[in-house]
């Protein structure tokens, strides 16, 4: 981003630091250059305070129109490249146009910020919130700095919860009864839940389940559907036989999941899939797949 | 699924390898104590355990070594100190481990230390992890991670007086893990036996029956569990574990369970379970060898009963032997198509259960042999050699507890069940009833007895329908009868006339025999009539007159038809011996027209019957040594018999035979007694007679062959002639004696004659005798002095 501060020596140096920073919890986050590092983790309706300093390499003076801060939510799609969506916009002016010879501190304040979207760094989309420093300049380029910060909104356990039970099969091959004690689950959640064997009449081999994740970007003939699989677990290994129940209990916690994200900002969705997945001998795979909700839960984070 | 042994131990040191290398890097995490990597090299190592292409065997070599490295693994969890994790948070995290084996291995290696730790219920962690190993539904991966959780749970039940006893309840849990356990295990067990092509199912079979142990192994765990009480063992194991034995429908593990329960629980569960025990028998599939299962049963009971006398009131209590006859027909009235050798099996099993548990209960070994004929009797032919095997198995039995085969005389069934056997059998089996009664000595002392006993060895005594009797081993078949005659000598009894009506029974029996069989049985028959006759005489003073059935007179004619039947045979030389032996019988009796009459027969078949000289021979020697003693005949008839004889003895063939006889008989007119006849004259006359053709035969020899040889003869009548010169005979002179000895002399010197050696030899010591008689001194030196040597 800040190429330009690579080729022409940069002026001032900028450093934007929160208040509660050393307080304040850290999480990794991972850059474009795939380098990861801790930064800031702030919810949605929180008090966004900290302060810029800006200082100048020594001996030079730095002329400016103006120095600002700007707190900028941004969804950006890869396959639209360059072009960011800015969903929220705030702007601090730090100082009117001048002159600066020394260094200068500007503490900032961002009140109950409304952040609705986390963070999210998929194949095709990223949503990422960013404290973004501007120091215009006349005739040269505008010295610009970035802080990224990372925003997760945790809602509370939902007060309807269902189990998922189903009854699938082919005719006359294998009929399955699966049931999962939950349609909804948080992240350090328990995946429990068990499969039970009506009919089985082709030789299996094993039998996984798999956490998928649909991430689907764009709208209308534009859309881009992604699908990962996160997560494979043997639940059973061998051939069972009718009337055969075999366990489920998938600790979520090991994989990185994120809160199910519905239409955020009309640009993306992010979905969950529990995807019961049985081997045969011949390798054939027999699947069912079932959308599970995920969310954040404070307690359990 | 296999394609050669050398395969599979390249894939068994492949596997041995792969857990080699990364045990290796889990010991180093382990030193470390990096708890990440060591659960990472654990799940990996234990990955090997995921193959499916070893046989069980090789597959279990691969298990001890992973085992032995879980051991480490379970030390370095154990010690929270190294990896800073609560258990229970190990517990959740060896789940996070994406395949089923190594994650549930490692489960149950965390379990265990989790029930060490007391931090969550026993039985909860028990429960969770027999749950989860459901997962592993591959019979043999099955098999052995519940073997490794019966394992490593075995010690941490929570039993009575263990330290993970809780509340009341709790054994109830232990019980419950294990039967559970137990019962998947099975359940994978018998799932082996479907999978896979039809065309290994030998192999497979063997492959399973290595793997039984394993399923076993959890049998034994609840028989060791204190907390099972009898109580405990009737209202919940037992049923279960039947109820998983009969509902798998499968041969092999039936059959090896069924034998397990029975092996590893103590017999006084059993006897007192005994009826679902059983129950469940009918149950099973109609291949499962339920007969050896029973036999082990009973077997076991029977060893248990003979171990003390005070459990045997427990065996009444239960009703044991009913509950036990009652299952046997059962099965085998469930089990068509069981061969009639394992429904034999049975009852020998039950046969001998009640000989030891109830040996006083004879009408319970009767039921025993009655359901067998009943059994055999719808058998239509047994010829299956193993059954008649248990048959003969069957019926010896109580011959050997009793050792009396009176007692078996009483059982109504024992003579049925030998019906069932073949001729062969048959006889092999009166030969052991008979071998018994010799054993044991016993006498069997009553008519019905005697009855009873005939009719079970009448395959001896008689032929059979359809026996071949060509295959007859000669050397056998006189065995067989040899034993039927001395059985004969068994049958005793001291009241005469009891002992008259056991030989009517065997006269009976023993007349039918044909042929073959008479020469032997009759003279055991003639001599134990003869006994009676001797009995009879014994106490004669007491009841004379008062039987009028118990005469001597009677019991001759008896003895006369016995004899008459030998005449079928024809035997007459046995006949004629019998004869002879029946008139010196008479004689002891002093009856005279009786000793007449046998004489009489027994010179009708020297005249009708004999006719080889040689058997003449002996048969005239032996009349002549009977008529000898006999001191009963009046002097016509003595004339006439005596002179019967003599006249025989000098029509025999040979002179040298003529000679002897006749010289033999010389005795007839001396007998050495009180008041014997002393007839010296016609002594003198056999003798004389004897030289006479003593004379005749040496020259006969001379003429016809150029040699003499018979010297001997005249050495005999020398020897003759000084016994009766001994016996003071005034017709024998010394002067006749020296006479003789001068002509055997001459004889000897003879050029005609060949040196004899016997014949000097004979001389000679004769010789030496009168020389010793005359140096005796006294009356008889006297006598001696007269002979000039």
């Amino acid at each position: 981003m800040n190429y330009l501060v690579g080729a022409f020596k940069p002026p001032c140096n900028i450093f934007i630091s929160f208040t509660d920073g050393r307080s304040r919890k850290q999480v990794p986050l991972k850059k474009e250059n795939g380098k990861t590092v801790m930064v800031a983790l702030f919810q949605s309706q929180e008090n966004i305070v900290g302060e810029v300093v800006i200082e100048p390499i020594h001996g030079k003076k730095v002329e400016h129109n103006g120095v600002k801060i700007e707190l900028l939510g941004q969804i950006e799609l890869y396959f639209d490249r360059g072009n960011f969506y800015d969903f929220t916009s705030l702007v601090r002016e730090l100082d009117v146009p001048g002159e600066l010879y020394e260094r200068k501190t500007y503490p900032f304040e961002f009140s109950t910020v409304e952040m609705p979207y986390e963070s999210y760094n998929g194949v095709n989309v990223r949503l990422r919130y960013i404290l973004k420093v501007t120091i215009s300049r006349n005739y040269v380029s505008n010295i610009v700095e970035y802080q990224d910060f990372v925003v997760r909104n945790y809602t509370p356990p939902p007060s309807i919860n269902n189990s998922i039970k189903m009854e699938v099969g082919i005719e006359d091959c294998l009929h399955i009864e699966f049931e999962y004690s939950k349609s909804k689950y948080h992240l350090k959640d328990v995946v429990i839940g068990k499969i039970y064997f009506l009919l089985v009449r082709i030789k299996l081999k094993n039998m996984e389940l798999e956490i998928r994740r649909q991430e689907s970007t764009g709208s209308g003939p534009n859309t881009y559907v992604e699908t990962e699989t996160l997560a494979k677990f043997e639940l059973m290994d061998g051939a069972p036989v009718r009337g055969e129940s075999i366990p489920i209990r998938l600790f979520l916690s090991p994989y990185e999941l994120t809160p199910t994200y519905r239409n955020i900002n009309n640009k993306f969705s992010v979905k969950y899939y529990l995807n019961l997945v049985l081997v045969d001998e011949e390798d054939r795979r027999y699947f069912k797949q079932q959308e599970i909700t995920m969310y954040r839960n404070l307690e359990a984070s | 699924m296999l394609n050669g042994t050398e395969d599979e131990e390249k894939w068994l040191a492949e596997g041995i390898a792969g857990i080699q290398h990364n045990a290796f890097y889990m010991h180093r995490a382990l030193d470390s104590n990096n708890l990440r990597e060591a659960l990472k090299y654990s799940a990996q190592m234990l990955s090997e355990l995921r193959t499916s292409k070893l046989s069980p065997r090789k597959y279990y070599e691969l298990y001890m070594r992973a085992f032995d490295e879980l051991k480490r693994l379970e030390l370095f969890f154990k010690d929270d100190s190294k990896h800073g994790v609560s258990v229970v948070d190990l517990y959740e995290l060896v789940q996070h481990a994406g395949n089923i084996l190594p994650r549930l291995y490692l489960l149950c290696t965390v379990g265990s230390i989790y029930i060490k730790s007391k931090e969550a219920p026993d039985k909860e962690v028990l429960k969770d992890l027999v749950e989860m190993c459901r997962g592993v539904q591959h019979p043999i991966r099955g098999l052995f991670l519940r073997s490794y959780l019966a394992q490593i749970s075995r010690d941490k039940l929570p039993d009575i007086g263990s330290e993970y006893e809780g509340d009341a309840d709790t054994v109830m849990d232990a019980v419950d893990f294990v039967l559970q356990n137990f019962t998947e295990m099975n359940k994978l067990w018998v799932r082996m036996q479907h999978q896979g092509p039809g065309r290994v199912r030998e192999k497979r079979e063997k492959e399973r029956s290595e793997l039984q142990d394993l399923v076993g192994k959890n049998l034994h765990v609840l028989s060791q569990i204190e907390g099972v009480d009898l109580e405990m063992y009737k209202e919940t194991v037992l049923p279960r574990v039947l109820e998983q034995v009969v509902n798998c429908k499968d041969d092999l593990a039936q059959y090896y369970l069924m034998d397990c329960i029975i092996q590893v629980f103590p017999d006084e569960y059993h006897l007192q379970t005994l009826e679902t025990l059983l129950g469940a028998c009918p149950q099973l599939q109609p291949t499962v060898d339920v007969k050896t299962v029973l036999s082990r049963l009973m077997d076991r009971l029977s060893n248990y009963a003979a171990s003390s006398a005070d459990v045997l009131p427990e065996f009444l209590q239960v009703e044991a032997f009913s509950k036990l006859s009652n299952a046997i027909g059962k099965v085998i009235e469930a089990q068509v198509d069981m061969p009639a050798v394992g429904a034999i099996t049975l009852y020998v099993s039950l046969l001998t259960f009640t000989l030891r548990v109830h040996p006083d209960r004879l009408d319970h070994v009767d039921q025993v042999l009655g359901a067998c004929v009943k059994k055999l009797s719808n058998i239509p032919k047994l010829e299956d050699s193993r059954a008649m095997k248990q048959v003969v198995a069957l019926l010896s039995a109580p011959l050997e507890k009793y050792n009396d085969i009176v007692t078996a005389l009483t059982l109504s069934n024992y003579p049925r069940v030998m019906d069932h056997l073949d001729i062969g059998t048959n006889k092999l089996m009166a030969m052991v009833i008979i071998q018994s009664i010799m054993k044991n000595n016993s006498c069997i002392s009553t008519a019905d007895k005697v009855e009873v006993l005939f009719e079970l060895i009448k395959g001896l005594i008689k032929d059979t329908d359809g026996a071949d009797v060509d295959e007859l081993d000669e050397e056998d078949f006189k065995e067989e009868q040899n034993s039927v005659a001395r059985l004969i000598h068994m049958l005793y009894n001291d009241e005469p006339e009891e002992m008259l009506k056991i030989i009517c029974i065997v006269r009976k029996h023993t007349m039918v025999g044909g042929p073959k069989r008479l020469p032997f049985t009759v003279s055991s028959l003639v001599f134990s009539a003869l006994r009676l006759l001797r009995q009879l005489q014994g106490q004669e003073g007491d009841i004379v007159g008062e039987e009028a059935s118990m005469t001597p007179n009677k019991i001759f004619q008896l003895l006369t038809q016995i004899i008459e039947s030998l005449s079928a045979v024809p035997s007459a030389e046995l006949a004629l011996r019998l004869y002879l032996q029946c008139a010196e019988a008479a004689n002891g009796c002093d009856i005279e027209h009786v000793a007449y009459e046998f004489f009489t027969q027994a010179f009708v078949l020297y005249e009708e019957e004999i006719a080889d000289s040689k058997a003449q021979v002996t048969a005239i020697h032996l009349i002549i040594g009977t008529l000898q003693r006999m001191n009963v005949f009046g002097v016509e008839n003595r004339d006439t018999l005596t002179h019967k004889a003599t006249g025989y003895s000098a029509r025999l063939l040979k002179k040298a035979d003529q000679c002897r006889a006749v010289y033999a008989c010389s005795h007839l007119f001396w007998v050495d007694d009180q008041d014997g006849i002393k007839d010296g004259e016609r002594v003198l006359l056999c003798l004389k007679r004897a030289l006479r053709i003593a004379n005749a035969a040496q020259q006969m020899a001379n003429v016809a062959r150029g040699t003499g040889g018979l010297v001997s003869l005249f050495v005999e009548i020398l020897n003759k002639y000084i016994y009766f010169f001994e016996k003071g005979n005034k017709q024998i002179t010394s002067s006749a004696i020296q006479g003789l000895i001068e002509f055997i002399n001459t004889e000897m010197q003879s050029d005609s004659t060949n040196p004899d050696s016997v014949a000097d030899a004979f001389l000679a010591s004769t010789l030496r005798y009168i020389q010793f008689q005359k140096q005796k001194g006294g009356v008889v030196g006297e006598k001696f002095e007269s002979i000039k040597l």
